[in-house]
């Protein structure tokens, strides 16, 4: 029991920081609007198998791609934390690692699950109607996702030592997740290397998840029933590395 | 379980490469003491405080804290301590008592009890009414204030300050000392202080250990360590030093002359029972005296006589310059 409190006290103090950057909220909101109403608008000449339209095609992806940004960045934000002394704290205190792992990403989880769920309500925005089931769907999964994309940016912050490195790890990892992942194009019609990096790439089957949560169908590259799985133990397997990496006593 | 000792080392080593950061320490401190490290930035206190506190192994030897061994039961060590950091190590957008209770959390303190303390350790760092404002509008003793009164929520046996009072104007360090002084008196608790200022080791600490290059040079009382150096020192003034001189070298007072500056300085072991004496001698030859003053040792002058060097403050890594270097180092 003792452990859960100690979680509780880590995902407390991500929540309470997360609502104290009003302006990061906001910025992460007008993105993913950008994409949608803009980009979209832009493409909506394209055809698609379907009868959707573009705008419509990609709101699942866009929603992946805020998960993907603000997850990743709030475990790079570790680097802050180690650089102004916080990090200390946490890591003299009598808490074993994988519970300082699972409090950080449900923190973090919980902010991207907020940024991801302010964008459901405007799905009618780009013609986008979300059944109940949707949600039931949706709250989930996007929980999943962010929980071993926290990881991901936990496990970079552990590699690069400050946030100098930061966009050498926005082009080499973030944004070929984003694009390999299916979030703006069907995978269906992608050539066969890139179905490859693809078919590497956790969020492909976030996406897949999402896009069958909102549309009650999805493009899969794999049947949905093995792609949630997938992304359970996709979360599962992150936390273990990470705690892993954050046990390594010099 | 109560061990004999608060804290035991033994050949405790760390070694970062071909450095030696500490070298075969072997140290004990007493239940209930407070303990200094006194050292230039670089001697291996932090080092040390690390190893005991868990945060890093030694390359070889052991220790153990509270009676737990660092190695084996490195979690019932980590119950038992608190430690106030060199470096800032609060949550900037969190308010003073969101801090302290993620801290109450952290050590699995109940929710009734953590109130409770928390409300108390408020009251004695004198933050009560600033509790709930954001850490970002802390002066820099405040947030240091809150950290101590933070290492001491989950009631710890053996509390670690290293470099408590690094960067804090003189008024902010005094108010610090006081804290520390009275925390000492009032609990039973032991405190591990490490320090580079000389004034601070000798006011706050029952024992102190000089260290450098990661070994212990000497260990005792600051007055013992002081008296040993028999170090007093009385300077005269006077329009004829080499007369008295003359008469002071037949007395077996073997003094230091500076005619140009018309001064004698004799090394004594107790200067004031022999001040008296010189003016006696002076007026027998007729020599007038215009000033006697005395200088008696400081650790200063300790750290000296074991070092050959001086420990100077800017040794010590200011805040400042390690602002200008972040993020282009490793630490």
């Amino acid at each position: 029991m003792s452990e859960l409190r100690k979680i509780y006290g880590l995902w407390r103090r991500e929540v309470l920081r997360y609502w104290r950057e009003k302006s990061r909220i906001i910025s992460s909101f007008i993105l993913p609007l950008l994409w949608l109403l803009v980009f979209g608008s832009g493409m909506r000449g394209m055809e698609l198998a379907g009868t959707q339209s573009y705008q419509t095609y990609i709101f699942p992806g866009i929603i992946a791609m805020t998960l993907l940004f603000t997850s990743v960045f709030s475990g790079i934000s570790v680097i802050w934390d180690r650089e102004f002394g916080f990090f200390k704290e946490i890591m003299v205190a009598p808490i074993s690692r994988t519970s300082i792992v699972i409090g950080k990403a449900l923190g973090s989880g919980t902010s991207a699950l907020i940024q991801g769920s302010i964008l459901l309500p405007l799905s009618f925005l780009v013609g986008v109607h979300l059944s109940p089931m949707s949600y039931v769907i949706l709250l989930p999964t996007m929980i999943l996702i962010s929980i071993g994309l926290v990881c991901i940016g936990l496990l970079i912050a552990s590699l690069i030592t400050s946030m100098e490195g930061f966009n050498f790890i926005m082009s080499l990892v973030i944004m070929p997740m984003f694009f390999t992942s299916g979030a703006l194009f069907p995978l269906t019609s992608a050539p066969d290397w890139l179905r490859g990096f693809s078919y590497v790439n956790p969020l492909t089957y976030g996406v897949d998840v999402l896009r069958w949560g909102t549309f009650g169908e999805a493009s899969s590259l794999l049947p949905i029933y093995a792609e949630f799985p997938i992304l359970a133990l996709f979360a599962i397997a992150m936390i273990v590395a990470c705690s892993y990496t954050f046990s390594v006593r010099k | 379980m109560r061990t004999k000792f608060a804290i035991e080392t033994r050949e405790l080593t760390k070694k970062y490469g071909d450095l030696i950061a500490v070298d075969k320490l072997n140290l004990t401190i007493d239940y209930g003491e407070v303990f200094g490290l006194l050292g230039p930035n670089g001697a291996g206190k932090t080092t040390i405080i690390s190893m005991l506190c868990t945060i890093i192994n030694p390359s070889s030897g052991n220790a153990t804290v509270n009676g737990f061994d660092i190695l084996r039961q490195s979690s019932s060590v980590r119950h038992s301590i608190g430690i106030v950091f060199q470096d800032p190590s609060i949550d900037d957008r969190l308010t003073g008592r969101e801090n302290l209770q993620l801290h109450a959390c952290l050590y699995d303190i109940p929710a009734e009890l953590a109130k409770k303390r928390i409300a108390e350790v408020l009251n004695l760092v004198g933050l009560e009414d600033r509790a709930d404002s954001a850490m970002k509008t802390y002066s820099g003793g405040m947030r240091r204030r809150l950290e101590l009164g933070r290492g001491l929520l989950h009631q710890p046996k053996v509390l670690f300050l290293d470099e408590p009072t690094l960067g804090l104007d003189p008024q902010t360090r005094e108010h610090l000392w006081t804290y520390i002084e009275n925390l000492a008196r009032t609990t039973e608790i032991t405190i591990v202080i490490t320090t580079h200022y000389m004034e601070e080791a000798d006011q706050l600490c029952n024992r102190v250990a000089i260290i450098d290059y990661g070994k212990i040079k000497v260990v005792d009382t600051p007055d013992n360590l002081k008296a040993a150096l028999k170090g007093d020192v009385i300077t005269i003034t006077t329009a004829q030093p080499e007369k008295l001189a003359t008469r002071l070298a037949e007395l077996k007072l073997p003094p230091h002359t500076d005619s140009s500056r018309h001064t004698i300085r004799l090394a004594v072991a107790n200067a004031e029972k022999l001040i008296p004496r010189l003016i006696k001698v002076a007026a027998e030859i007729g020599v007038e005296v215009s000033s006697v003053s005395v200088h008696h040792p400081t650790l200063n002058d300790v750290f000296l006589h074991y070092t050959g060097r001086e420990i100077r403050a800017e040794e010590a890594e200011s805040p400042f310059k390690k602002f200008l270097t972040m993020g282009r180092q490793r630490r």
